[in-house]
């Protein structure tokens, strides 16, 4: 039995960050402020994905935590572990399972349901920080909906690069109204924004919540004669030999052999249990961690 | 015909000090206004007064917008305000700096405004930002470059490039050429006289230099502690002027 | 054409102890189309100075002068613009020209100002060049490097370019070769016949009583002169 409150937060700060959240439901897109409070990891470490969860998390729901992909990464399995102290909730690596979702960069590459939800580690919220540092400048153009500089970012990219180089955080526009950060997702994952699933987005150092609600449109900027493409390597999975999930590259030794796999490990596993197997993979084993 | 601009009793305080005062004028299309005075002559604070960069005490700044004739700018929705600001309107800074953004290309300067009105194809996007580069005199090579590789002189030409893509019908100047080498602003007053001419801009000039007033103005306006002290035909308040104040100051420019 | 009733002036110098100097008092004069009026009158009387304020670069303190339906005494700063782009022509002393331009768009300014096509303008600059006999090698510079007598030439050609109804012609043979004065004078003939009105000021009197109608002494309205 823990002495925490459950989630870790009192009730009064979950009424605050749930009323944040409707907020930005009924808002897609739009940036609210929220109290951030101070949590048991330091700023850069998910404390918006933390707080986020927390306040949605009740005790009947199976969690499951998420770093680029994969279950099993130290911090993944902090965050997955503080749950379990601070709230008992039950807890999953299986994406199908769960109930909520807290992931940093990346989106299950298996689709989302009604009954899920999906909350994001972000960063920096603002798409346009980059560009324009006054916060006072950006929260006019949004109010204004003045999102030329947007583009202009997109044209920086094209004259430098020859195409659109951004990679990842790839801006979109929600509902045909606001510009959003979907947070520093591959732009492979941009797709995926358009879901049945409830996605909610926590940036705890920034203090700032947006969402968007289930099967709201989501558009990645582009150009006419540019237009978005969500690649990603040419290549399957060495291990299942899935041809159409987001893959980590990975070196294995000196002279430059490399192998890719897919990041989402769930993902990964439950393909290689049903008997896919890629070209460097093995036959899955009930002992493989 | 109707006046572009219809300027009525502007006035402008810092608690008990004068900014300007008592400013009225209309402005037709194609016409340039200069505007002179010495440091604290209120010439500065009128132009950010009319551009809409302060809010004035007292007064009225008519504009005769495309879609609805003449409105009262001062009591315009902020958003229509910043519209008029990315369109018809046009403010070219004394500092380049100020009216660039410096770590973006010269070609996504340029382009910047026309994607800021719902320009969508990069391609025309680019081959308007060349072709205005061209008219500024900056070279097609150039136009990736950011405005820190460049001179001053070329600075303040991105700066009118990027000002005019859009078409506006009204600049606000505030000293030009302030800081330019005489070469480089003879070059820079010969391309403002020409686009002006070719685009049938109005404009008014706040300037503390009077060969920019009569190269550039077709009337002009003398400021002295926030009043305006006299208003004619350029060339006739320089060769005529009849305030003691006008007088000193022609008197004062060095004859080369 | 031109019609100056009862026109006063007086300059004030402030920075001098607000010195008060009378210039002219009640001068009168018609100009009709196709007149040629000399000014005349001791260096100092007033010549230029009225001739200015029927251009509207100086100001007239009191009378009217209506070149065709303005008055310039009280006229808006843009009917001024207006009348002196379509109207009003003036050939000053001196060349005064903006930095960097071609002798050959220097001349064509005025017709491009009222809309001419630049081809057409163009071409009608390099004819009256070649009249004046300014050399092709030099159309492309800009005049501020010529001689004084290749500066007053483009300075004329630029006064004629476009066919004013009225024109204000200050010394126009000053600094001339007798080859390029005749052109001159005969252009004058030439506004002449097509209807100008033009008042001029020539200190070369055979040039003056070769094309002037008639001549207007300014000393009778100079305060302190007048005989």
């Amino acid at each position: 039995m823990s002495d925490y409150n459950f989630a870790y937060l009192d009730e009064q700060t979950k009424r605050m960050i749930r009323r944040a959240i409707l907020k930005g439901l009924a808002i897609p897109g739009y940036q609210v402020p929220f109290a951030s409070r101070e949590m048991p990891m330091p700023y850069g470490w998910g404390t918006g994905g933390v707080q986020v969860s927390a306040a949605v998390l009740t005790p009947d729901d199976t969690f499951k935590v998420i770093d680029q992909g994969a279950d099993d990464t130290t911090n993944a399995v902090s965050i997955r572990r503080f749950f379990q102290k601070t709230a008992g909730v039950a807890v999953t690596e299986a994406t199908s399972q769960a109930s909520v979702i807290q992931t940093r960069h990346r989106i299950p590459e298996e689709d989302l349901r009604a009954d899920q939800i999906l909350v994001y580690q972000v960063p920096i919220p603002e798409p346009l920080r980059f560009l324009e540092p006054s916060e006072v400048e950006t929260r006019k153009m949004h109010a204004l909906e003045e999102y030329g500089l947007m583009h202009v970012k997109l044209y920086e990219d094209i004259s430098q690069h020859g195409d659109i180089a951004t990679a990842y955080a790839y801006p979109v526009k929600v509902e045909g109204r606001y510009v959003m950060d979907p947070s520093p997702i591959p732009k492979f994952d941009n797709p995926k924004l358009e879901m049945a699933g409830i996605q909610l987005f926590g940036a705890g150092r920034e203090q700032r919540i947006y969402a968007i609600p289930p099967y709201t449109q989501v558009v990645s900027l582009d150009f006419d004669d540019y237009p978005f493409q969500p690649t990603k390597a040419d290549h399957a999975c060495d291990l299942c030999g899935a041809q159409d999930s987001y893959l980590d590259e990975l070196l294995v030794d000196d002279e430059g052999g490399r192998m890719f796999m897919c990041s989402d490990t769930d993902y990964c596993a439950t393909r290689r249990k049903q008997g896919h197997v890629g070209a460097q993979g093995v036959p899955y084993a009930e002992d493989a961690a | 015909m109707t006046p572009l601009l219809q300027v009525e009793n502007i006035a402008k305080f810092y608690g008990p000090r004068i900014g300007c005062t008592d400013v009225s004028f209309d402005l037709y299309p194609g016409e340039v206004m200069g505007i002179v005075g010495e440091s604290g002559s209120g010439k500065s604070t009128l132009l950010n007064c009319l551009a809409g960069h302060l809010t004035p005490d007292r007064g009225v700044v008519r504009f005769d917008t495309r879609s609805e004739g003449l409105r009262d700018t001062i009591t315009m929705s902020e958003p229509e305000r910043r519209m008029l600001g990315r369109t018809d309107w046009a403010f070219v800074h004394q500092h380049a700096r100020d009216g660039l953004r410096m770590n973006v290309s010269a070609g996504g300067n340029v382009g910047e405004r026309l994607m800021a009105v719902n320009a969508r194809h990069y391609g025309e996007i680019r081959a308007e930002a060349i072709d205005w580069l061209g008219r500024v005199e900056i070279t097609e090579d150039r136009i990736d470059d950011r405005p820190t590789a460049f001179s001053g002189g070329m600075q303040q030409r991105l700066q009118i490039a990027r000002n005019l893509v859009t078409g506006p019908r009204l600049v606000f100047m505030d000293e030009p050429t302030g800081g330019l080498d005489v070469s480089v602003q003879a070059r820079l007053l010969d391309l403002l006289r020409g686009l002006g001419r070719e685009m049938n801009l109005s404009a008014i000039i706040v300037t503390h230099d009077l060969a920019v007033v009569r190269l550039l103005a077709d009337r002009l306006m003398v400021m002295k502690d926030g009043h305006v002290i006299e208003t004619g035909l350029t060339d006739q308040v320089l060769d005529d002027p009849q305030h003691a104040y006008t007088q000193l100051l022609v008197s004062s420019v060095l004859q080369v | 054409m031109i019609s100056i009733e009862n026109v006063s002036k007086s300059f004030v110098l402030h920075n001098q102890g607000a010195a008060e100097i009378p210039v002219m008092r009640g001068a009168s004069l018609n100009v009709a189309a196709s007149e040629c009026v000399a000014l005349v009158g001791a260096s100092g009387a007033g010549k230029s100075t009225l001739m200015r304020m029927i251009y509207g670069n100086y100001l007239t303190a009191s009378g009217r002068i209506m070149v065709g339906e303005v008055d310039v005494a009280i006229a808006a700063p843009r009917d001024i613009i207006r009348l002196r782009r379509e109207t009003l022509g003036y050939v000053s002393q001196f060349l005064r020209v903006v930095p960097r331009v071609s002798t050959l768009d220097v001349v064509a300014e005025p017709l491009l100002a009222t809309g001419t096509k630049r081809d057409v303008a163009v071409h009608q600059a390099e004819i009256l060049l070649t009249r004046l006999n300014i050399p092709k090698r030099l159309w492309q510079l800009s005049p501020t490097t010529f001689s004084g007598g290749e500066q007053q030439r483009v300075n004329i050609a630029r006064g004629f370019a476009f066919p004013y109804p009225a024109l204000l012609l200050d010394e126009p043979t000053a600094s001339l070769d007798p080859t390029n004065r005749a052109t001159v004078l005969s252009m004058v003939g030439e506004a002449k016949a097509r209807g100008t009105a033009i008042i001029g000021i020539f200190h070369d009197h055979a040039a003056r009583d070769e094309i002037c109608d008639r001549q207007f002494d300014v000393t009778r309205f100079t305060p302190g002169l007048a005989a």
